[in-house]
């Protein structure tokens, strides 16, 4: 179990543990006090929630040694669906 | 490449639904920031972050599993298998003590539209999670075998996939629901 455990993969858990609480605190209420802060706030909320994602793929699903095509159509739906979403936040 | 390319079609398809769900969110809650944000109060992020760092867990003793296999080990990845799924386990029964303490407190599907995106687009979550949970099984059945069939690594590269794109697809659903103000 230490064996296995004791990888880089434990390590990218804990950091992935420790995004998730950042993400949290970042949305505490005065964060949000203000159109630019509320906007910036909002992409670091989901830019930490991307980078995560990147982690779980590249990872724990393994895309790090998987066919370049397979990382780059990754890639392309990360950045994808975060500008999709925090255009349509800034938007409206 | 991890698995084989078939699975990779439905995890892409998959995620490019789920990547349309959650644009049509973010639009409707511009249409009506307000209503979203006052609805939004009143979900519990504790839950949210409990169940983050189940499904972080759960994909953590997944990836270990799949490497134990790998290497040849035959006694360590059918128990890591099993810690996944009690992590897959525990949210599903904190999902539902969740979906117990909304509607409790009178908020439904019906209540109004943000209500009805957050038990749509985490019902449909759950249905993916409750479908890797039965993947988690036939893994673990499949680790536990002494003989070594050469699809056995092919289908258990297949579910652990499947299992961190539900736990990818989580990620997002997180701060989209629980954090965006």
């Amino acid at each position: 179990m230490e064996q296995v455990l004791h990888q880089r993969i434990t390590l990218v858990w804990l950091g992935l543990v420790l995004a998730t609480l950042l993400s949290w605190g970042l949305s505490s209420e005065h964060l949000f006090d203000s159109t630019i802060a509320r906007t910036l706030t909002t992409m670091a909320i989901l830019g930490v929630a991307f980078v995560k994602v990147c982690y779980v793929g590249l990872d724990f699903m393994e895309l790090r040694r998987a066919p370049r095509a397979l990382r780059l159509v990754f890639h392309a739906w990360m950045v994808g669906v975060y500008c999709l979403l925090v255009g349509l936040y800034v938007i409206h | 490449m991890p698995g084989e390319t078939g699975i990779w079609v439905l995890i892409f398809g998959d995620m490019v639904a789920f990547a349309a769900f959650f644009g049509v969110f973010m639009y409707s809650r511009g249409q009506d920031p307000a209503l979203f944000d006052q609805s939004r109060t009143h979900l519990s992020v504790g839950y949210a972050v409990v169940n983050t760092v189940l499904l972080l867990t759960s994909s953590l003793f997944v990836a270990a599993a799949v490497r134990d296999f790998r290497a040849g080990g035959r006694r360590l990845a059918p128990r890591l298998f099993v810690l996944a799924a009690v992590c897959g386990l525990g949210f599903v029964v904190n999902k539902a003590l969740e979906y117990r303490a909304e509607i409790d407190s009178g908020i439904t599907l019906t209540t109004n539209l943000f209500y009805t995106f957050f038990f749509t687009l985490t019902g449909i979550h759950l249905l993916h999670l409750i479908i890797g949970l039965i993947g988690l099984g036939v893994m673990w059945r499949l680790a536990r075998r002494p003989e070594d069939k050469p699809g056995n690594l092919l289908v258990i590269e297949v579910g652990a996939s499947y299992w961190h794109m539900v736990d990818l697809l989580w990620i997002v659903i997180f701060p989209l629901l629980y954090l965006v103000r």
